[in-house]
Formats: structure tokens, sequence, C-alpha cells
């Protein structure tokens, strides 16, 4: 699958109070309506400026903080194709996985706010148009690549019912 | 026994034994979980999760606990529905449900349901609380949440540890608080990303168990997996005067007590610490109750030639009190380079710091005294035991003559929904865990994280004080 879109930069330690502030996402499973407050905080208008597709590009420790679930589900109703980090925060991690949000753990300092990049994600191929430089992701480890390929861990509960 | 014998860390040993084979760092296995907890914030989710899993039941009532804290009692109409969706969800599936006013979800969980050896599972991140209690526990999103609870299981893999050795004596005035400031200051907070942080030493030792709950609480703030300590002489008296019942953690379909019940069975340390351990790799999913039910606590310790991926020593007598300013938890100063910063609110409470110890402290700085009459000052026991406590002892009653609005337990103006958001520009003092911007729901806002001597202290001058000039 390959996914293309813009970049859009943040910087090291994005915490998940930063994506979705603890405010609304108590409010509300209704994640279209938490979609449009991500980032507000720290990017007022990262939501209005965002296309489909486009991907988040950050330093590192993308995630840390919270559990909260509704960070990476906020990402991805956003419409957020991808998130790419030098690395995750643990919980944001899993969490992102197991809701099939697309993570890349690569390094990001070449790539540019507004870069055009295309995304191979079954290779963890990363070709930044832009620029014009090919960056490669850290595999995902087998398990966690079996539940993301699964759809998710409710897909993959749902089909075997245990681990 | 196995062939070769490497020596375990604490983590690779509780992992161990939930998962049934003999594990180190770097595998991946799937593990049996001793307990489950969710919060108002993740259990929603789960609970959607869960449906979508299409679970038909939880794999054991008595081993799964939720916990209406953090918006508690509900502020909306939208959040009173989400607290519906949970009690009902706890009364059909007769799992434990801890409603308004019980507490945090830590401290209840510590004071509950939490045993050493466990391998405890909650969807909020500052579930490495329990370490101190020499559990596995770790925080996880509500999807991991609702497949363990179908399944009883979950993969993690086994962290990496990095040993922190405190040792010295802490000065007058410095707290458990102080010390993990002081380390998150030092290792970032991402230094301990996917690993788990074994503290020990003398300083370590020495802290109250309620101080413990404190550093292991905050581990998470430098990314650690867990943040687990050895069990000994205090942890067993902890247990024994916190627990309704160690020897039979019940369902009790739909509403958990929450109240103290006598005659549970009394804990001791054992002569021989460590040796209880079993020998072989068991399937551990009750570890930890066979130890207790013998009327021994002899917890989980790593061995002597356990492999680390670093150990860090540092003389915590060299520690003054600390203050993490806005708006990172690792943005860690010494208090002297910030004292006398204006404050318009102090936050005694959360999860970290709402404990009887840290109210005690607290009031003993403000009996007899008023608070700076331009300031807010919110008072939030962790839980209902607690308060209970503190008021019988008078502790509250200081409080509130000193000028504070002490609320029900729970989470407090902590993560932003109710009960304390500050103004735009308003600069916030808390005991809390977290200072992000926005964390308090305003992003104009500026919050310093301190020890609750000094949030105490600091009530009473209205500016960032060193709270040993009130000792």
């Amino acid at each position: 699958m390959l996914l293309k879109g813009r970049a859009h930069k943040f910087g090291d330690d994005i915490n998940t109070d930063y994506i979705i502030s603890g405010k609304y996402k108590f409010k509300t499973l209704d994640l279209k309506e938490l979609a449009k407050h991500i980032m507000e905080d720290i990017c007022p208008d990262f939501y209005k400026n965002l296309k489909p597709g486009d991907f988040m590009v950050a330093g590192s420790n993308f995630g840390c903080g919270s559990s909260r679930e509704q960070a990476p589900l906020a990402v991805k109703h956003a419409g957020v194709g991808a998130v790419l980090a030098k690395s995750f925060a643990r919980i944001f991690f899993r969490n992102a996985v197991n809701i099939g949000l697309p993570l890349l753990e690569c390094e990001t300092d070449k790539i540019k706010q507004g870069d055009a990049l295309e995304i191979d994600l079954k290779k963890g191929i990363i070709f930044d148009k832009t620029r014009n430089v090919i960056l490669r992701a850290h595999p995902l480890p087998e398990i966690m690549l079996r539940i993301f390929n699964a759809g998710g861990l409710a897909n993959y509960l749902r089909k075997h019912g245990s681990f | 026994m196995t062939a070769f014998k490497m020596g375990k860390t604490i983590a690779e040993k509780i992992l161990g034994a939930h998962s049934g084979i003999d594990v180190s760092a770097g595998r991946i296995a799937v593990c049996r979980v001793d307990f489950l907890m969710g919060q108002d914030g993740t259990s929603p989710l789960a609970i959607k999760a869960f449906e979508e899993m299409r679970g038909k039941k939880v794999f054991s009532p008595g081993r799964i606990a939720m916990v209406i804290d953090h918006n508690s009692p509900s502020p909306s109409i939208d959040v009173s529905r989400l607290h519906i969706m949970m009690r009902e969800f706890a009364l059909r599936h007769k799992i434990k449900l801890y409603d308004v006013g019980c507490g945090v979800c830590h401290q209840v969980m510590a004071e509950d349901n939490v045993l050493p050896g466990m391998l405890v599972i909650g969807a909020d991140s500052h579930t490495t609380t329990y370490g101190a209690l020499n559990a596995f526990s770790t925080g996880v999103g509500s999807t991991d949440l609702a497949a363990a609870m179908i399944s009883g299981r979950i993969w993690l893999k086994i962290p990496e540890t990095i040993k922190i050795v405190m040792n010295g004596r802490l000065k007058k005035g410095v707290f458990g608080k102080d010390l993990i400031l002081y380390l998150i200051g030092k290792i970032g907070a991402d230094g301990a990303n996917y690993r788990a942080v074994e503290f020990a030493g003398s300083a370590i030792s020495s802290l109250s168990v309620d101080s413990r709950l404190t550093v292991s609480n905050m581990a998470v703030e430098m990314g650690a997996k867990a943040g687990l300590m050895e069990a000994d002489g205090k942890t067993a008296a902890w247990l024994n005067k916190n627990r309704v019942n160690v020897s039979h953690p019940k369902s009790v379909g739909g509403q958990a007590t929450c109240q103290r019940v006598n005659g549970s069975r009394r804990l001791q340390p054992a002569q021989n610490a460590g040796q209880a351990f079993p020998p072989r790799w068991t399937s551990g999913r009750d570890l930890a109750l066979p130890l207790c039910r013998a009327g021994r606590l002899a917890g989980v310790k790593a061995d002597a030639d356990a492999r680390y991926e670093k150990i860090l020593t540092f003389d915590a007598g060299k520690i003054g009190p600390m203050i993490a300013k806005p708006h990172t938890v690792d943005n860690v100063v010494p208090l002297g380079s910030v004292e006398g910063t204006k404050i318009d609110q102090v936050v005694i409470g959360t999860c970290t710091n709402g404990r009887f110890e840290d109210l005690k402290i607290a009031a003993a700085i403000l009996r007899n005294r008023k608070i700076h009459p331009k300031l807010k000052l919110i008072i939030v026991p962790a839980s209902r035991g607690i308060f209970l406590r503190a008021l019988k002892e008078g502790i509250i009653e200081a409080f509130v003559k000193s000028g504070g609005a002490v609320l029900n337990p729970g989470c407090g103006p902590c993560v932003g929904t109710h009960q304390g958001i500050p103004a735009d520009g308003e600069v916030v003092l808390s005991t809390a865990n977290r200072n992000f911007k926005g964390r308090m729901a305003n992003p104009r806002a500026f919050i310093y994280l301190s020890s609750p001597a000094t949030a105490a202290a600091s009530a009473v001058t209205g500016r960032i004080t060193d709270p040993r000039s009130f000792l």
C-alpha cells in the first residue's frame, strides 16, 4: 500500500494531552468530534490545514503521557495517514497498532514541514519527494505486525479469541 | 530447574512466572494477568472494544475493577452517560466498580487489590504506581484492556531493566516526590522508555510506603514500563493496615465496598525473603496469593547476578526540594532557582501525592495558619479511607480552617476536566505528576510540580517557598 501526503512537523516529546486534551477526551466517544480538537493547544490550525492522508512527522518520544487511546484514535479519525517519529512512547505505540494507525519509527530530521512524502508501509520505506531522500523505518515486532495486519486488536481477538 | 541459571531482574521473574516460560529481556511473552483496572477516561472505550471483539464474558470477574475517578462526580450530562455505561457493564459482568467518592484508581487498587509478585494491567499510564508494592504493573490503552478482560492474557515484551540505586539520608524537608523529580530531571522524559526501572538503595528503603508509591507513580514520566521495588516489612505493614481482604478478592456484583474490613489475614515479612519465590517457572497467575495466604510476605527479589542495562547511583543526601517547571515534567530545577515565583492556586492531592502522609505533612504546615488571601488551595484526598482517617485526626479541619477547599476523593483538577481550571496566565503549584501545557484545561496557564510540603508552605506565602522554614 502506497500512502501519499504532506509532512506536518512537530518536535520531541509530543504528549497525549497535546494530541487530544483531557477536557475533550472524557466527554465523548464521538471520534469525529474529538478529531477536530487534535493538537489544538500547541498548533490551533493543524486540523484546518490537514488534508486527508497527510503525515505527522515528529522527533523522539511521540505520544508520551497518558494511556488515552483517544489520542491515536483522534489522529486516525482526523485523516492522518501515518505518524513518523524517531521514537514513540510505549503505550501510544501499542494503542496505535491496536487501532490500526500506521506508525513509522525512523530518522525524521531530514524531512521538513510541507514535504511531499510517499510511504510503502509494507516495506517500511519513506520517500521524501521534495528532497529526493529515501528513509527506512524499523520493522514492527512480529506480534504487532500480526495485530496490525488483522486490522487491529479488536479484529484479531474476534478471530482468535486470545493470544 | 533449567540447565543453566542466569540471574534475573524482578521484571524477568514476575513476567516469567506469569508466562510459564523462562524469559529474559528482549523476548516477547504472552502473560496471564492477575488484575485489570480501567478508569472513567479509558473504560468506556474498553467496553466499546469489548463489544467489537464480541466478548461474551470476562475471564474472571473478581480480577477486574473499574474506577470512576477522573470526572467524579460527573461535571456534565455526556460524562454521566459514560458513567452509566460503566455501571451497567460492571453489573452485567459482576466486576468490581468503584463509584464516585471511592478515590483515585491507583490508590484504590493499592489499598484493595494489589499484592507483591502480581502482574497488574491498568488502562491508565500511572499504573506503574504498584511497583512500589513489588508488583509488575503497567499502563495500556482501552483495546488492550478489553482484550485482556476477555482472554485474561496480554502480550508483553520483557523489558530491559535500569537499576537506580539511591543511597544516603534524606535531608529535612525532602520527600519521595523530590527524589523522583530529581531523577526525572536527570534521566529525561524518555530516558527509561520501554524499560523497567528497579529502585533500590538505603534512601529508597528509608521511605514510607506512601512515599514509595509516589516514586513508582512517576516512573512513567521517564517513560518507564514499570517502577519496581522490593517488598519488605514496611510493605507488609502497609498492606495489613490498608487491605480490605488480602486472601480473597471478591466480586461484589458491580459495587465494590471500598471500605476496610477487619479480620483479614495479617502479613509479616518472611524470614527468608526471596526464597519463597517458586524455584520452577510455574504458570504464575496465583503467584502472589499463596505467598500471602501462607501469612508471610516474601515478594520477588532480583538475583544478585541479574543483568541490568545500566545501574545508576545517586546520593539522596545531596538532594534538596525540587520543582518541575512548565511545561514538561523533566524540566526540573532545585526549588531555590524559582523561589518567590508568585502563584494563584495550589493543588494537594492526586495519585501522586494525595495519600495520608502527604496530607499530614501539609496539615502540619497549614495548621493555625491562613493561606495567602490571593490564592486558592484545593485539597483532594486520594481515597475514602484516607479521607476518613484525615477527618478523624483533625487534618481536614486544619485545611478547612486555613482557608483551603477540600474536594471529594478522586483525581480532582489534575486532568483538566473540572474542580479548579485555572484562568489565562494563572500559575498553579500542584503535587500532581504532569504539568503539560493545557493539562489542567487551559494552555495559557502555568503548572509547577512539587512535594506536598512545598505546596503547603507556598500556599501560606502565595509564592513558591522552601518548606524547610516551616518544618
